[in-house]
């Protein structure tokens, strides 16, 4: 994806990851200016499903050829599926980071919390300062 | 733009494997000399390998022409300006191979009865207390294999001597412009790592280092400075960081990666140091062989030797006008142990002890004179040029031994990123600095030029980037797509990291 | 160049060292020394060591006096591979990356495992590191080591272990080989490596795949050490299952050099891959389709992942392995496997030598490549003393580091050992046997180390 896109369904965290919530389940990604930054991904390192995850604390890594970066998630929950595909193929994450390059998929201990991330338009106003 | 293929460049890679025809062979064995027993006789069959591994079948004059056309696909010291910065590229003596390759120390076995190899022993100590002389501390411990060896060593003792007094501390100080060696080494050693800040006039901010030691002084192990830190510049306030580390209890660790720039002018152990390892593959021109052997041999202060490392090199005085003798101590009931086996890089402490007797007191406060020398020198040629604006010095004022430049305006203003820099001047015949590090400069460069180079040499550097951002003025991709004469251009890594080979496949 | 700077001296530059640290005297050093000088005075001390020129040597204990072409010299001491740092810029660093990837091709192909590091520093401290990368894989703190591991890789590991906060269970041996049923109760599901040496530090060689069952069964990596001069024959690490295989390099293209600089090899399986210590090389491509290569895989490592790297190592002994790949190129397949039947062989020969020298016998009947433990009715340092008159350094003494075996000799075999310096050994072992029984009425007494201390103070 060559151009910066931010799709208006989504809820974004400041750390640059994105959250596709679905009642009480959500799906967690990074966003188009995450994978951007790094640049092209080499490796990613899931967590196991059935890990529980907390707001705001780092629960995978995403490796370019010469940066490591932890994932921080954005909402808390139990991880229940994890990209398998991204294994062997990584360069998803930027061919398609709201797509085939989703990392995990979660069941919300609080949904609530997705009031508070931000929305597209005030997530790329972040981007902008 | 496309060129032709320079003559290296036509030549592709083979390998040794792919030069193998069954049957050539360049070893001739002796003879067994004794009966021919089968193998299997001697040793079970379930133990036996089936097939024997497969190494390649050459001849002599074709191993030795594949080795030297693959040497020719270096860049080396020996060829050209290696301003490598944090690397200390000196030129290496060939005394120094002359004296190691002397079957007294060559041949000599590790287990050898000290009382047969006491000219080894004896050198040991003697360059136990040059090494001692230079840091200012007054035990040495010779045995770490390099500096990150020497880091782990350093850590260890500090666990050691804070456990000898029923204390256990969790935490590390670094700074953030610390070596990637430091914090991995912290982790090693079981410690937690907090970074801590760099100041406007890049050194150690005093204020986040108090704070930080205030959370909890008791949980403070060591703080590890490189002083000259990675930016090339002395901490003025190194007195009163070790008066505040020690207050708190800690050690203070000094990462001698940057010695070259203080040789015989001052020394960790006056600074207040407790424990320092010395590169010798840096300060001490062993060779740096392509990423090895080195040696890290460290230096502590009075309370932490009970700890060092076992066995030490020691002298025992005769009786009866007899010359000292020298053995090899290993009752030291405090010891960490060991950190590797046998006695240390040996064959680096003899090329280095070489250096140290051939340089001599002068000699060695010199180097570091024409070091630092050299780094201002170069800093103002490359300042008083485009670089001034494209690649300011990350902290403008004298530096010691390197200096830090930052590519950032050259990267806004031209389109280049330092790694276009980097990869352009292989194409003007030198070897790019350090990029990237240390991580708190954007678009790093670190330059360390040392005592080896003459002013043309460095004047020919400033040139060449001279002639560098004067081109990407007009045309930015050549830089971008740099370089072009080297015997391959740029490398894919990102294949190479998501589907990695590391080893050829083979037929059988 | 001063006024280039703005500056009137060099001192000027030193002026940001405060002034209460500056040493104000000259270094405590002898002044410089011409370069002939040097030279004799660093000859002067190594004629005072009896190396192996001077001294038929039988020992080994790690390091092996093996027979180095001059081509390994030739080649490694070129400035293009002595003198460069490490390959940052792969464009220009070609030929080490090559011999890089060469030498892990090598190294797996010994070791029976797919995936090689570059090297690290030597052999014990690679046995450190097996453990640190056991504790990262399966999440566990404790390490089973045979007592026929090297004692000082078991020391080495015991040191590091205090900083990974992990703990060390050593499993004794017994007739010379690992105590299989011992091993097998030490094992359990807390233990993230059992770590063996193969053959072992008496020479043994050990039932690598038999004494392995117990690792796999508690989900702990099997870690093997071995003497790369000894796979031409024995049956790999890999095939034995060992999920990594490691050891000293020296006798591959090093010398001596009483003690070092030599390498530690290190291979693992491809599950191991991402947390591999040290250096790796891998192949790719440019951006006009040349092949080169590069190295790989460089997260792992301190200079970028930093307190969460693999390991701390940035040293990947590149020389050395260099050495090595020259060596090995050099013996080729054939001679690779000859050299071990001929280690093996003249092992046999100067085993059964030995064993029928009155006052010695086999300290154990386990099956040897080049190397074998014998016990001699007579205190080992005299004899030793004894043998070294006759020019000859018999072998390692067992008892400082194994005492129950305090009356032990390890005796190394290299192709540079001649049936005639084998039996010159017998004759001299026997002769100082012999003399040392005669001394007196009691045979039995020698064995015991307060009468050998006294005799030797006496």
């Amino acid at each position: 994806m060559a151009e910066a896109t931010y799709p208006e369904d989504l809820r974004y965290h400041d750390q640059h990851d994105w959250v596709r919530v679905e009642g009480d389940s959500a799906t967690f990604g990074i966003t188009w200016y995450a994978q951007d930054t790094l640049g092209e991904v080499v490796f990613f390192e899931p967590p196991e499903p059935g890990t529980t995850l907390s707001k705001d604390q780092p629960y995978a890594e995403v490796e370019s050829v010469k940066a490591v970066s932890d994932v921080i998630a954005p909402m808390s929950g139990e991880v229940t599926e994890v990209n398998d595909a991204l294994t062997d193929s990584p360069e998803r994450i930027n061919e398609d980071p709201y797509g085939e390059g989703w990392l995990v998929k979660v069941t919300l201990s609080h949904p609530e919390e997705a009031e508070a991330l931000l929305s597209a338009a005030e997530y790329q106003k972040l981007l902008d300062r | 733009m496309t060129l032709a293929e320079a003559p290296m460049q036509r030549e592709r890679a083979t390998t040794i494997y792919e030069k193998s025809k069954a049957g050539r062979r360049a070893a001739v064995l002796p003879g067994a000399e004794v009966p021919e027993t089968p193998i299997e006789d001697l040793i079970p069959a379930n133990l036996l390998r089936s097939e024997a591994p497969n190494l390649p079948e050459v001849a002599e004059p074709e191993i030795v022409r594949h080795y030297n056309r693959l040497s020719r696909r270096n860049f080396d010291l020996d060829s050209g300006f290696y301003p490598l910065g944090s690397c200390t590229m000196k030129h290496n003596p060939r005394l120094n191979e002359r004296v190691a390759a002397l079957p007294g120390h060559a041949r000599l076995h590790p287990a050898q009865d000290p009382r047969r190899a006491q000219g080894a022993l004896e050198l040991m100590y003697l360059l136990q207390e040059s090494l001692a002389e230079i840091s200012g501390m007054p035990h040495v411990s010779l045995q770490p294999s390099a500096g990150s060896h020497g880091e782990l060593a350093g850590l260890l003792l500090t666990r050691a001597f804070h456990a000898d007094r029923g204390e256990v501390r969790t935490k590390v100080l670094a700074p953030d412009t610390s070596h990637g060696t430091n914090p991995a080494s912290v982790t090693m050693a079981g410690y937690e790592v907090v970074k801590v800040a760099t100041n406007q006039r890049g050194g150690v901010d005093m204020d986040d280092l108090r704070a930080k030691i205030a959370e909890d002084p008791s949980q403070i192990a060591c703080l590890m400075l490189t002083n000259p830190n990675t930016l090339g510049l002395f901490d003025e306030n190194i007195e009163e960081i070790a008066a505040l580390i020690h207050e708190a209890g800690g050690t203070l660790y000094y990462d001698g990666a940057n010695l070259n720039a203080i040789l015989g002018r001052t020394r960790p152990g006056d600074m207040g140091f407790d424990i320092v390892h010395l590169n010798l593959h840096k300060s001490f021109s062993q060779p740096h062989g392509g990423g090895g052997p080195g040696a890290g041999p460290i230096a502590v202060s009075e309370r932490i030797e009970p700890f060092l490392p076992r066995p030490q090199v020691v002298r025992r005085e005769s009786s009866g006008g007899r010359d000292p003798s020298f053995d090899l101590d290993f009752d030291r009931p405090k010891s960490i142990g060991r950190l590797r086996g046998f006695q240390g890089n040996f064959g680096v402490f003899v090329r280095s002890y070489a250096y140290i007797l051939s340089l001599g007191a002068d000699g060695l406060v010199d180097a570091s004179e024409t070091a630092v020398l050299n780094a201002n020198y170069l800093k103002a040629r490359l300042a008083a040029g485009r670089a001034g604006e494209r690649l300011p010095v990350a902290f403008d004022r004298h530096c010691m031994h390197e200096f830090v430049l930052s590519g950032r305006p050259m990267k806004n203003e031209l389109g280049l990123a330092t790694l276009d820099l980097a990869k352009r001047l292989l194409d003007f015949g030198f070897h790019p600095p350090t990029v990237y590090f240390p991580l708190l400069v954007d678009e790093a460069l670190m330059v360390e030029p040392t005592e080896t180079e003459t002013k043309e040499s460095l004047d020919a550097f400033a040139d060449a980037v001279e002639e560098i951002l004067a081109e990407a003025e007009t045309d930015p991709d050549l830089a971008k797509n740099a370089p072009y004469s080297t015997p391959v251009r740029r490398l894919d890594e990102v294949r190479a990291t998501r589907k990695p080979v590391v080893r050829q496949q083979l037929a059988d | 160049m001063l006024a280039a700077i703005g500056v009137a001296s060099t001192e000027e530059l030193f002026e940001q060292i405060p002034g209460p640290l500056r040493l104000g005297r000259p270094l405590d050093l002898p002044a410089g020394m011409t370069e002939a000088e040097v030279y004799e005075r660093l000859a002067a001390l190594a004629a005072r060591n009896a190396d192996a020129e001077e001294q038929v040597t039988f020992l080994g204990a790690g390091m092996y006096d093996h027979y180095v072409p001059a081509i390994v010299e030739a080649i490694t001491s070129r400035s293009e591979f002595l003198t460069p740092y490490t390959p940052y810029q792969p464009e220009i660093s070609q030929g080490g990356l090559q011999v890089m990837f060469e030498f892990q091709t090598a190294m797996s192909e010994l070791t029976g495992l797919p995936v090689s590091n570059a090297g690290l520093y030597e052999g014990p401290s690679s046995v450190a590191s097996a453990g640190y990368l056991a504790m990262g894989a399966t999440k566990r703190r404790k390490f089973v080591v045979s007592r026929g591991v090297h004692p000082h890789s078991r020391e080495t590991l015991a040191t590091y272990s205090v900083g990974y906060g992990a703990e060390v269970v050593e499993v004794g041996l017994e007739g010379g080989v690992t105590d299989a049923a011992a091993l097998a109760a030490a094992v359990d599901g807390e233990t993230a490596a059992v770590i063996l040496q193969s053959p072992n530090f008496l020479g043994a060689v050990e039932d690598v795949e038999a004494l392995g069952a117990a690792a796999k069964e508690h989900g702990s990596l099997l870690v093997v050490a071995c003497d790369p001069m000894t796979l031409g024959i024995l049956r790999s690490p890999g095939e034995c299952g060992a999920d990594i295989a490691l050891g000293e390099g020296q006798p591959l293209g090093n010398r001596l050099d009483f003690g070092g600089p030599s390498f530690g090899f290190f291979c693992a399986t491809e599950a191991q891959i991402r947390r591999m210590p040290g250096r790796i090389a891998g192949e790719t491509e440019d951006v006009d389709g040349r092949r080169g290569f590069v190295l790989a895989l460089q997260t792992r490592e301190q200079h970028i992942r930093r307190e969460k790297a693999t390991n701390n190592i940035c040293t990947a002994q590149a020389l050395n392995a260099l050495g090595a790949m020259v060596h090995l190129a050099w013996l080729g397949r054939e001679g690779f496997r000859e050299l071990g039947e001929l280690l093996v062989r003249r092992t046999a020969y100067a085993r059964e030598r030995l064993a029928a020298v009155d006052g010695i016998e086999l300290l154990h009947e386990a099956p040897v490549v080049r190397e074998f433990a014998v016990r001699l009715d007579a205190p080992v340092d005299r004899v030793l003393d004894r043998v070294a008159e006759r020019g000859i350094a018999a072998g390692y003494a067992l008892g400082r580091e194994y005492p129950e075996y305090d009356d032990a000799l390890l005796v190394a075999i290299t192709e540079r050992r001649t049936r005639e310096q084998i039996d010159a050994l017998a004759d001299a072992l026997a002769a100082a046997v012999a003399a040392e029984r005669g001394e007196k009425p009691s045979h039995g007494d020698g064995k015991s180390p307060q009468a050998a201390s006294e005799r030797v103070i006496a």
